[in-house]
């Protein structure tokens, strides 16, 4: 936008890589500017009565004045609107960064640990991150990142994205961008996470999408993508006893079609299906039990390594 | 009130509370209120220091002056930690409710002490064993976790030292229950006859509020951290998630405690401006109920915003959205104070002794800390400064530009009350140009360093980071003289100064209508009031 660029604070953000991003300067120039006019309004007007009511002798008196309900009101009501306003334009914002668009071109798992960040691509590409190893990506083209964590709580930053994520243990979260241009960015480690964290520190590589298709299909590292170590899995620990994937009802759901269908639940509440549901039904089914099923499924905790719910989860999505 | 509506007489200038008992066991198993200010303030100022070698060794590093790191990344975490643990628990909380607010809370209610003064002292000394049990795990097992233990990083994968830090804050917590349940009933029992609630004085209120807060939220971290010794020793399994927790719920209640404590912090330093501002401009202040009950309305909002914290953590972005819009109410009873103060200027009588300078210098960056405040609140630009140094120069800017400014704007305003006797003038002011200018010089660059990207907490940083760095670093060392340059103009009011007339402000709150030093028992005749605090007519 153009006439947040004549704000010269913009000029400290970062590049802009992303559409949000600009999103993201916008609403931050508008800040900038309302900080100002309310500092000179506050401070100026602070200081124009300390020049002017400066006591000039020891018998000066002041005025009497108690309070005046106009000027309070106004000066309660006004911020409080322009709060609202920044309120809403942040939460438009937000709610574009946490919500990943329908085709996505690249699905990434990322494990964070001390000091490191694994990502492994839908096909088994796996890479054990270092800054000279970049996490690759289409350029135009949206990403989707599905982040946890073997050890403490790390966080997913990427200053040229605007965005960010925690990585935490024991839970799935997850990050969409979708890169402009080709280049490459950095990515920090921005929850303390011990002795390197300041080090803790990849890079983003977006090449342009041809090219990415080819080096995602060349030299295929392994044998078999999650996916398809999901579907051995499914198969050795019996899930398809209980679970159809052609739609038939058996003893628990269907799994054809279930990522992200609208589940609802026996207690009445209603939830999307998402990686997290998946992980949190496969581990503890338990925790929530789909209206008209019965409470069956064994506990899977402790059983599963995070790796192979992540395989079973891609081999769920895959059933369509 | 004036002197007109007041009956009081002085005592006999020779005696005083100062010289009441003599020797260091009257101090130690004293019962006076104002001693016991007294002793919380050469504790707090000596834990300042500490912290402030801290502040200093991590700036110093962070300049990478040399070509080799001043510290190493295991100790650089640990500097950081100490800094950040003291600095709250240690020195922003305690500071102006338990060192003035003791201090000056009964003699401005027309009480002879709190309501009780055993429980005062214990609470002083609970504190001391707070601060030792904490500071022993500087010795052994030094703690690298920060000063917001956040798990699984603390349970799992670090040193026990975080037990004995843990246990320290936990201790120092009852003392900060005590206190706020001594002043609540204090408030309450104890006011003078013909002090309504309406004349109480505002700093009354903003001590009143903190303590609400103490007693509510206090509890919650002590059961937090009391878990957090209980996962690490006996494995129990709530944050942990190898056992099974959430390592998420451990930052919701941390953060239930924590984000009203910033309030804990920061309502009484608007308790201290409050009265400086009016004594400074001659005039009664402007919006009394305004700013008493916004006061009320910060502490009571404070409990419903803590989820802003974790708007990246992983909870749900409708529970981002909520706590967003709770949070921005916030600033709206902070910018109803600072126009009242600003209104109480115009057309009052201004002079500018140090304590004023500090209030002012306070407004102003207390504004700047309020404004970026909303850039915070603000999800989809959080989600961009969220844990980097936006954030660290936005909560200095508030917790430590607005809440020293007030304290130290405090001990100038007081200090003849205290003491008997004034500061230099010309020594408060040259302090007040040193830390004013460099807070600003330390954390207006961290501003800039957050909106370029750089996290906290590093121990190391891209190299197009540096110059500001080392700017902010040159201005931590400005701080530093300046808090030097006031501990001196202190510690020589202390045994030099010139005598202090009653009252050499010409203020109007109770404090001021005894002598000064005040007696023993803080008035000779008990007074009687018969109009507000700030009746300058």
């Amino acid at each position: 936008m153009s006439w947040s660029s004549l704000i010269p604070a913009t000029s400290f953000m970062p590049i802009q890589a992303t559409e949000i991003a600009k999103e993201v300067d916008l609403l931050y120039a508008f800040l900038i500017i309302s900080s100002l006019v309310s500092f000179v309004i506050l401070i100026g007007g602070m200081t124009w009565f300390l020049i002017k009511f400066k006591r000039t002798s020891l018998d000066q008196k002041s005025a009497y004045i108690t309070h005046n309900n106009f000027a309070e009101f106004l000066w309660s009501f006004i911020p409080l609107v322009i709060m609202m306003g920044i309120f809403y334009w942040g939460m438009v914002i937000f709610e574009k960064l946490r919500t990943p668009p329908e085709d996505i071109a690249a699905e990434i798992h990322v494990t964070a640990e001390q000091w490191a960040w694994t990502y492994r691509y839908a096909n088994g590409k796996e890479f054990y991150s270092s800054a000279n190893d970049p996490m690759i990506v289409p350029a135009g083209k949206a990403t989707k990142l599905i982040l946890t964590s073997k050890d403490v709580i790390h966080s997913f930053y990427v200053p040229a994205f605007r965005t960010k994520q925690d990585a935490v243990p024991g839970k799935l979260t997850q990050l969409w961008f979708e890169p402009k241009q080709a280049g490459e960015y950095i990515v920090f480690c921005t929850e303390y996470c011990g002795t390197k964290h300041s080090g803790m520190m990849i890079k983003i590589k977006a090449i342009p999408s041809e090219e990415y298709a080819a080096w995602y299909h060349a030299e295929k590292k392994g044998a078999d993508s999650p996916a398809d170590l999901g579907k051995t899995l499914f198969a050795q620990k019996a899930c398809a006893s209980c679970h159809s994937i052609d739609g038939a009802r058996i003893v628990g759901p269907t799994m054809k079609g279930l990522f992200g269908s609208s589940r609802k639940f026996a207690d009445g509440s209603q939830a999307k299906a998402d990686e997290n549901y998946l992980r949190e039904s496969i581990l503890v089914s338990s925790a929530k039990i789909v209206e008209g099923y019965p409470p069956a499924m064994p506990v899977f905790q402790g059983q599963l390594s995070d790796e192979d719910v992540a395989n079973l989860i891609e081999y769920i999505k895959s059933i369509k | 009130m004036s002197s007109a509506h007041t009956k009081t007489e002085h005592g006999h200038a020779d005696h005083n509370y100062l010289n009441h008992g003599s020797g260091i066991w009257s101090w130690m198993t004293t019962l006076d209120h104002k001693r016991i200010g007294l002793m919380y303030f050469a504790t707090v100022a000596t834990l300042f220091l500490i912290g402030g070698f801290f502040a200093l060794g991590i700036r110093l590093h962070l300049a990478k002056f040399g070509a080799e790191p001043l510290l190493d990344p295991d100790t650089y975490n640990k500097f950081m930690t100490f800094h950040g643990a003291i600095m709250v628990f240690m020195v922003i909380i305690p500071g102006i409710p338990a060192f003035l607010g003791n201090f000056v809370l009964p003699i401005q209610l027309g009480a002879k002490d709190v309501a009780f003064p055993r429980l005062n002292l214990a609470s002083y000394y609970i504190f001391i064993a707070g601060a030792l049990i904490a500071a022993s795990s500087m010795i052994f097992n030094q703690v690298d976790t920060g000063w917001t233990f956040y798990t699984p990083y603390s349970t799992a994968k670090t040193s026990n030292g975080v037990i004995l830090l843990v246990l320290g804050a936990f201790t120092m917590g009852f003392s900060s229950i005590l206190t706020g349940l001594n002043f609540i009933v204090t408030t309450h029992k104890l006011r003078a006859p013909g002090m309504t609630m309406d004349r109480i004085p505002l700093m009354i209120w903003a001590l009143y509020s903190t303590s609400i807060i103490q007693i509510l939220a206090t509890p919650i971290l002590a059961i937090t951290l009391l878990l957090i010794g209980a996962e690490k020793t006996l494995g129990v399994g709530i944050f942990d998630p190898d056992l099974g927790g959430d390592p998420v719920l451990f930052q919701h209640f941390f953060w239930f405690y924590s984000h009203p404590a910033v309030y804990i912090m920061i309502l009484p330093a608007m308790g201290v401006i409050s009265e400086l501002i009016t004594a400074f401009s001659k005039k009664t202040i402007f919006g009394y109920r305004a700013i008493a009950y916004s006061s009320v309305a910060i502490a009571a909002v404070s409990f419903l915003v803590w989820g802003h914290h974790m708007f990246v953590s992983g909870q749900s972005t409708l529970a981002g959205i909520v706590f967003s819009i709770i949070t921005m109410f916030v600033g709206v009873p902070t910018a109803i104070k600072l126009f009242n103060w600003i209104s109480t200027m115009y057309r009052g009588t201004v002079t500018f002794e140090a304590p004023m300078l500090f209030a002012l210098g306070f407004m102003f960056l207390f504004t700047i800390g309020g404004l970026t405040g909303v850039f915070l609140a603000s999800t989809g630009m959080d989600v961009h400064f969220h844990d980097t140094y936006f954030v660290v120069a936005h909560f200095h800017y508030v917790m430590v530009g607005g809440t020293l400014m007030a304290l130290m704007g405090g001990i100038y305003y007081w200090f003849p009350k205290m003491f008997g006797r004034m500061t230099s003038d010309l020594g408060g002011r040259i302090s007040w140009v040193l830390i004013f200018t460099g807070f600003n010089v330390t954390f207006f660059p961290q501003f800039v360093l957050g909106a370029m990207g750089m996290p906290r907490r590093y121990f190391d940083y891209l190299p197009e980071y540096t110059n500001l760095n080392q700017i902010s670093t040159v201005g931590s060392w400005l701080i530093g003289l300046g808090f030097l340059v006031g501990l001196i103009t202190i510690i020589h009011g202390i045994f030099k100064g010139e005598k202090a007339s009653d009252n050499p402000w010409g203020a109007k709150t109770l404090e001021w209508q005894t002598s000064s030093p005040p007696p023993h028992e803080n008035f000779t005749t008990t007074p009687t009031v018969t109009a507000g605090p700030y009746d300058f007519r």
